[in-house]
């Protein structure tokens, strides 16, 4: 009994990577998006890049999986209401989670990338730009480059907070690891001992993830000489 | 839209608003003494002792703080030992799970930050304070740990407004703090758009607050780690 509710608990774990994985991209490309407004010359752009990481970060994450997940479709329906649409509109929780964390960690990567940003010297761009290289040979042949080494520890960092967030998506429905792990606890009477699977399972994906990010760590500060104290 | 349903229930939310500062700042301040100690155990020269604070910060920071939340609340009852127990009226309480998870929690970090601050001030400081013959106490009351605490200062803020937002699952464990009071509202009146909205609303004001308080706190207490500026 508790063996097979353990399993559909872990069996639960391809949700909640699949859910953690696609909210990085997610997060990853807004981002990136983000940094480089912030870093912009149109002042329009950078402020709503600062407005948007302000109200994501001052807002707790439970909140905005709420504000997504009931408050934006039930605005969505009242304006269709207004404008006569018969419709309703819902949204499949995995769909919101993404979203959300997405949106959330988007923020947190924003500043990542950003700082990143500012550690590549700018003598390398000058010098790239003096070579003739076009806009997009830079990026990819100098900016991208360093920018994966300088955001790295940043990244894990964010991804690691991430892969923990994911067991809000449990609360709005989402099947997960958290969600199975609820129903074995009230299904059984061993609540501890389900909650401490559920807590195993996402130990495991940390020290996993920490030591994989390590390895990827080294490899692309090869070259990199740091100044003897 | 239907704002005059929040208007109605403004005195609600001021509730919540007083049950959330209490469980972050109640979490935080029980929180802080026990994370400057270990921070000192963190950094021991003996190594059962750091390795076991170790452990203890990784396990805290590894799992989700959902999870903490509910071995505490859910989880205990299903010792019959905790539940025949003196301590269970406490146990079985929901804001004392929520204080002891939030704790448990908040102090692995803090822990860390602390522990990081302790690593970096400059050796000489220490020299200069045997130097002088400041006692072992002497030198943690009047050196490390001022010196701690200031190098520590942003990351502690972040932390600080990090319990904050966190205070939002006490509503999974039928607290009524802000998110408890949005949730009951969306419940009652059958809208979910201006309740969240309006708790949204609420939390921003408070990180705003809080974060104005620590630009001051920073630039009159820890100025003199920036930079010169040229």
């Amino acid at each position: 009994m508790t063996f097979d509710f353990t399993l559909t608990i872990l069996a639960a774990g391809s949700l909640t990577l699949l859910l953690a994985l696609s909210s990085l991209v997610v997060a990853t490309i807004i981002g990136l998006a983000t940094a480089f407004a912030k870093l912009s010359d149109s002042r329009a752009l950078r402020s709503a890049a600062g407005i948007y990481t302000f109200v994501i970060r001052g807002i707790p994450d439970l909140v905005i999986m709420l504000l997504v997940y009931y408050s934006l479709p039930a605005l969505l329906n009242q304006w269709a209401d207004a404008v006569g649409w018969d419709t309703h509109i819902e949204f499949p929780p995995i769909i919101a989670a993404i979203a959300t964390l997405g949106l959330i960690f988007g923020a947190y990567m924003t500043e990542t990338f950003r700082t990143a940003l500012l550690n590549i010297p700018k003598g390398q761009i000058e010098a790239a730009v003096a070579y003739g290289l076009t806009r997009p040979r830079i990026l990819v042949a100098i900016i991208i480059p360093q920018l994966i080494r300088l955001a790295l520890p940043g990244f894990t960092n964010n991804w690691l907070v991430l892969a923990k967030a994911t067991a809000l998506a449990s609360l709005i429905g989402l099947q997960d690891v958290m969600f199975r792990a609820r129903v074995a606890a009230e299904a059984t009477s061993k609540p501890f001992t389900f909650f401490l699977v559920a807590a195993a399972f996402y130990f495991l994906v940390t020290l996993i993830s920490f030591a994989f990010l390590t390895v990827v760590a080294r490899r692309y500060e090869i070259g990199i000489r740091e100044l003897a104290s | 839209m239907n704002w005059g349903i929040i208007g109605e229930n403004l005195p609600l939310y001021a509730e919540g608003a007083k049950l959330t500062l209490f469980l972050a700042f109640g979490a935080l301040l029980i929180s802080f003494p026990l994370a400057v100690s270990l921070a000192f155990v963190r950094n021991s020269k003996v190594r059962a002792l750091r390795y076991a604070v170790t452990i203890y910060t990784l396990v805290f920071r590894g799992t989700p703080l959902l999870v903490q939340l509910f071995l505490i609340y859910f989880g205990l009852a299903q010792f019959g030992l905790i539940r025949t127990s003196i301590l269970w009226p406490w146990l079985s309480s929901p804001i004392v799970c929520v204080l002891i998870a939030y704790v448990l929690n908040t102090t692995a970090y803090s822990t860390e930050i602390f522990a990081g601050g302790l690593r970096h001030i400059p050796v000489g400081e220490i020299e200069a304070a045997r130097a002088y013959g400041l006692s072992h106490w002497a030198q943690a009351r009047r050196i490390l740990i001022p010196a701690m605490l200031t190098r520590s200062l942003p990351l502690y803020g972040n932390e600080m407004i990090m319990v904050l937002q966190a205070t939002s699952l006490a509503s999974t464990v039928t607290l009524l703090e802000i998110t408890g009071v949005a949730r009951r509202i969306t419940l009652d009146y059958y809208i979910q758009f201006e309740p969240y909205v309006t708790a949204a609303a609420i939390y921003l004001t408070i990180t705003l607050v809080l974060v104005t308080i620590f630009h001051f706190v920073q630039r009159r207490w820890a100025g003199y780690l920036d930079p010169r500026s040229s």
